[in-house]
């Protein structure tokens, strides 16, 4: 036994570190973590996306309550969606008298003959000289909410939903799978078309919580198909003779089993979120005004492409930097979830070392 | 056999069984839901008008409000089943009092018309450019397409309608009053085309930057041509260009589908390519100022008659696969000269009244100053059609185009690690055979429910396209329902809609069981 244990530490002293400890049992969380880590488009993502969700919510500040009892704190940025500054905005003006132009410079004064400035709407206002900044960072804010709280909802319902339908199987099953149907054969947009029109006025967390529960459909399948093949796995037939209730079996045994695939759509089921809420503030079923949200930033200032473009440029960077950011997230946690991914690459890499030695 | 086809059968009749089932759930939860969150005597609150109480009344009746919705689905429900006898009945509207069937039958093509050509062009660029990833795995060409296609899906549709109308059409717009290009841009289209081709091809070393060199050359030159002869004002082919593009889709066709070493093959689309070219100047007769449709279909059954003909003719052996090449060059050489047909009509468009040389609309399905005359010119109306599908085109195809290219990506790498696949190569067979005919075919099959998927979610997707580009299809009508309340049109919008989603999934079923005999129908 000893010589054995001498025997396989030789071995992988022999070839690499790292690989042996992997050999040698890391939790599965932490392989995970690792491989994760290792995904750089992944990790730059990551760090892309906490970076303009700390901007948004900072610079706009907090603003919740009521509005006969509002609770306000201030953000970094000066402006707030409520401060109309006219003289500010007809200051800047471009492309033959329109106002509200972008007052940000960013050649410094020997390329362009004009210094280097932020201004005092440095991405523009918009035509009644609102700062377009604060509304962009606040419409930013709320698209995060909203897709926050779908993404908890949709995430929780579902996983319950489909743990309990792949689970117990037969009549459930079949119960819950034609629900999931029904749910499913509505268009989402339809439903959030209804929801938006009943709960849009109401703010952004009733309409998010509504959306929430008619998202779960896509996640809720893919959990079952997971249960299902997992609770025919012999450590669930081990913990069933070991005397273990259903309860224990669901929340100990499978379900950190399926965790990978709640994860990755989960992280799916967040992208669409914010794509579904800007289409329906867009339509105008979703936030209303006097509020602000990406879409219908978009939306309000359509019929004014011609004139003043950077309307469009700002909110539609920050929907694609938060989506992409997501999807690539994803990906990386697709292929941290994945096993088959932990054979292939040290093999890649020792097949590379090994035909390194042969030369 | 019997008994197979029999099971088949009882499983078709449980699948449509389950089909009306779930319609039912997901008709009666939208209706109740639409229902609660509307109130339709509401805009009579402030009304001052003196027959108030007989128009409240009178709504009442025709909306059969006095029954309350869980109940009033059914009343609803019986119009819908009276279908089933052709007596179809969804109800009128809320403010014209018209029947929903009407306007829903009018905005139905317009959606169509807007959808198809998209669909078609993302399935086939995507699955193109999906395949070419997959082959160059890890390159630089895989990399980048993979950063588009998951740019594109963070998109949202409405932004990037907006991008072109502001950066695409206006400034073509722009740019056709004087349509020369500068010579730099010549040169820096050029070099980029060319890099794209030869990134694509997979060469290296000195092959690579030949291919770069050729390929940004004659499209420079393409462009400087094009650029000189001011031809985007006044667009043509020509029996040069439909030879050039009939020359080179039969080749291309033929190294696809057979490689250039089989002769015959090459021979029979060769010949079909002759037979198109020769026919151009007939053609143009057939396709007269006064023909229309017909004769574009007239043209393709002759010129596919002609490709029959051809691959029939050529060998004795291996005829079907002669003629499957033979068909399809036909096809792609005698688009060239619809295409054509087209071009000649676009200096005169351009330059009627009704466009003030802005050919490309930012709004809009059609131009509602075209006079009588060019209306009722099938060439003219028709190219004021492709003209306003442009930019809708060029952006559902672009949104959907990155799902394609994901999942015949992912697809085509598994397939490409079976084992049969290597079985392919052992026994001699070059890549193209391999990939072509042991590969691609059977990495398609899961792509259908994807396909089946975008089909179904026609209506969704054209509610936010049609309201950006203001076209008057289904998603208007859905829209209108819902900023006014309108259960009824909403209802008939909805019910089409979820119709097709259900029977998009169960003709993926059965596709998918007949195609792929791994699965089997269960018992």
């Amino acid at each position: 036994m000893a010589r054995m244990k001498s025997r396989k530490s030789m071995n992988t002293g022999s070839t690499n570190g790292v690989e042996s400890v992997q050999v040698e049992g890391l939790s599965q969380s932490k392989i995970i973590r690792t491989k994760f880590f290792r995904h750089r488009v992944a990790v730059t993502a990551l760090v892309i996306l906490i970076f303009v969700i700390l901007l948004s919510f900072t610079s706009s500040g907090i603003h919740l309550g009521t509005d006969t009892n509002p609770i306000h704190i201030q953000g970094w940025w000066p402006l707030y969606i409520t401060d109309i500054d006219p003289d500010g905005a007809l200051a800047s003006i471009c492309n033959g008298g329109i106002s509200g132009c972008p007052t940000m410079d960013l050649l410094p004064s020997f390329i362009d003959g004009s210094p280097m400035q932020l201004g005092a709407h440095p991405i523009g206002s918009d035509d009644i000289g609102v700062d377009w900044w604060a509304l962009v960072t606040r419409g930013a804010e709320q698209s995060l909410t909203v897709m926050v709280i779908v993404g908890v909802l949709g995430i929780t319902i579902g996983t319950t939903i489909g743990a309990v339908a792949g689970f117990f199987g037969g009549i459930v099953d079949a119960v819950l799978m034609r629900l999931t149907d029904i749910f499913l054969v509505t268009p989402t947009l339809i439903l959030g078309a209804i929801i938006g029109q009943k709960f849009g006025n109401l703010g952004v967390v009733p309409l998010a919580v509504m959306l929430g529960f008619f998202a779960w459909m896509g996640l809720a399948r893919f959990v079952r198909t997971e249960f299902l093949t997992l609770r025919e796995r012999e450590f669930v037939d081990a913990a069933r003779v070991a005397g273990s209730s259903n309860r224990r079996i669901i929340f100990k045994h499978i379900l950190p089993n399926a965790i990978g695939i709640i994860i990755v759509s989960g992280t799916l089921l967040l992208s669409g979120a914010i794509l579904i809420e800007t289409a329906l503030s867009f339509l105008g079923f979703g936030v209303k005004a006097p509020d602000v949200s990406l879409g219908l930033l978009i939306s309000q200032n359509q019929a004014s492409f011609l004139v003043a473009p950077w309307l469009f440029w700002w909110p539609g960077a920050f929907i694609i930097v938060i989506a992409l950011c997501i999807n690539f997230i994803g990906d990386g946690l697709r292929d941290a979830f994945d096993p088959r991914q932990l054979r292939t690459i040290p093999k890649v890499k020792k097949s590379g070392r090994a035909r390194k030695s042969l030369v | 056999m019997i008994e197979g086809i029999f099971t088949l059968f009882s499983y078709i009749l449980r699948r449509i069984g389950m089909m009306f089932l779930i319609l039912f759930g997901s008709s009666y939860l939208s209706y109740v839901l639409m229902a609660y969150s509307s109130d339709p005597l509401a805009a009579f609150g402030e009304s001052t008008e003196k027959n108030k109480a007989f128009l409240i009344k009178q709504t009442i009746i025709q909306l059969q409000l006095d029954v309350p919705p869980p109940v009033r689905f059914f009343l609803w429900l019986r119009g819908v089943v009276s279908g089933l006898w052709g007596q179809l009945d969804l109800g009128v509207t809320r403010f014209g009092k018209q029947p929903v069937l009407e306007v829903m039958g009018a905005a139905i093509p317009v959606t169509f018309r807007l959808v198809i050509a998209s669909t078609i062009l993302a399935i086939f660029i995507g699955i193109i450019v999906g395949l070419l990833t997959a082959i160059r795995q890890y390159s630089r060409f895989d990399y980048s397409m993979t950063f588009v296609s998951f740019l594109l899906f963070s998109v949202p549709v409405f932004w990037f309608a907006v991008m072109l109308k502001i950066y695409l059409a206006v400034q073509f717009n722009d740019f056709l009053v004087d349509p020369t290009i500068p010579w730099y841009a010549i040169v820096i289209t050029g070099l980029l085309v060319g890099f794209a081709i030869s990134e694509m091809s997979g060469l290296t070393k000195l092959r690579y930057f030949v291919l770069l060199g050729v390929s940004a050359g004659i499209i420079s030159g393409l462009l400087f041509l094009a650029s000189a002869s001011k031809w985007f004002i006044n667009p043509t082919l020509g029996i040069v260009g439909v030879a050039a593009l009939a020359l080179s889709s039969g080749l291309v066709i033929t190294q696809l589908s057979t490689g250039l070493r089989n002769r015959q093959s090459l021979i029979a689309s060769m010949s079909t390519a002759a037979f198109v070219i020769a026919c151009y100047y007939p053609f143009q007769a057939l396709l007269a100022p006064s023909s229309n449709i017909l004769a574009v279909v007239l043209m393709f059954v002759i010129t596919i008659g002609a490709a029959i003909l051809i691959g029939y003719s050529v060998q004795k052996i291996d005829r079907r696969i002669n003629i499957r090449t033979a068909i399809l060059t036909a096809i792609f050489a005698t688009l060239p000269v619809v295409f054509d047909r087209f071009m000649q009509e676009f200096q005169g468009y351009y330059q009627s009244e009704a466009i003030h040389g802005r050919p490309i609309p930012t709004l809009g399905q059609s131009n509602d100053y075209l006079s009588e005359e060019q209306l009722n010119s099938f060439w003219i109306s028709g190219l004021d059609a492709i003209m306003h599908l442009i930019l809708p085109t060029i952006a559902l195809t672009l949104i959907s185009f990155a799902g394609y290219v994901r999942y015949s990506r992912a697809s085509l790498l598994e397939v490409m690690n079976m084992d049969y696949i290597r079985t392919a190569r052992a026994k001699g067979l070059n890549e193209r055979t391999v990939i072509m005919r042991h590969a691609l075919r059977n990495s398609m099959l899961p792509l259908t429910t994807i396909l089946v998927n975008d089909f179904a979610g026609v209506i969704g997707g054209a509610i936010i396209t049609e309201t950006v580009f203001q076209w008057k299809g289904m998603g208007k009508i859905f829209k209108t329902a819902l900023d006014t309340f309108d259960l009824n049109l909403f209802m008939g919008v909805f019910v089409l809609g979820a119709a097709l989603t259900i029977l998009a999934n169960l003709v993926a079923d059965l596709l998918f069981g007949v195609v792929d005999p791994r699965i089997r129908v269960r018992k």
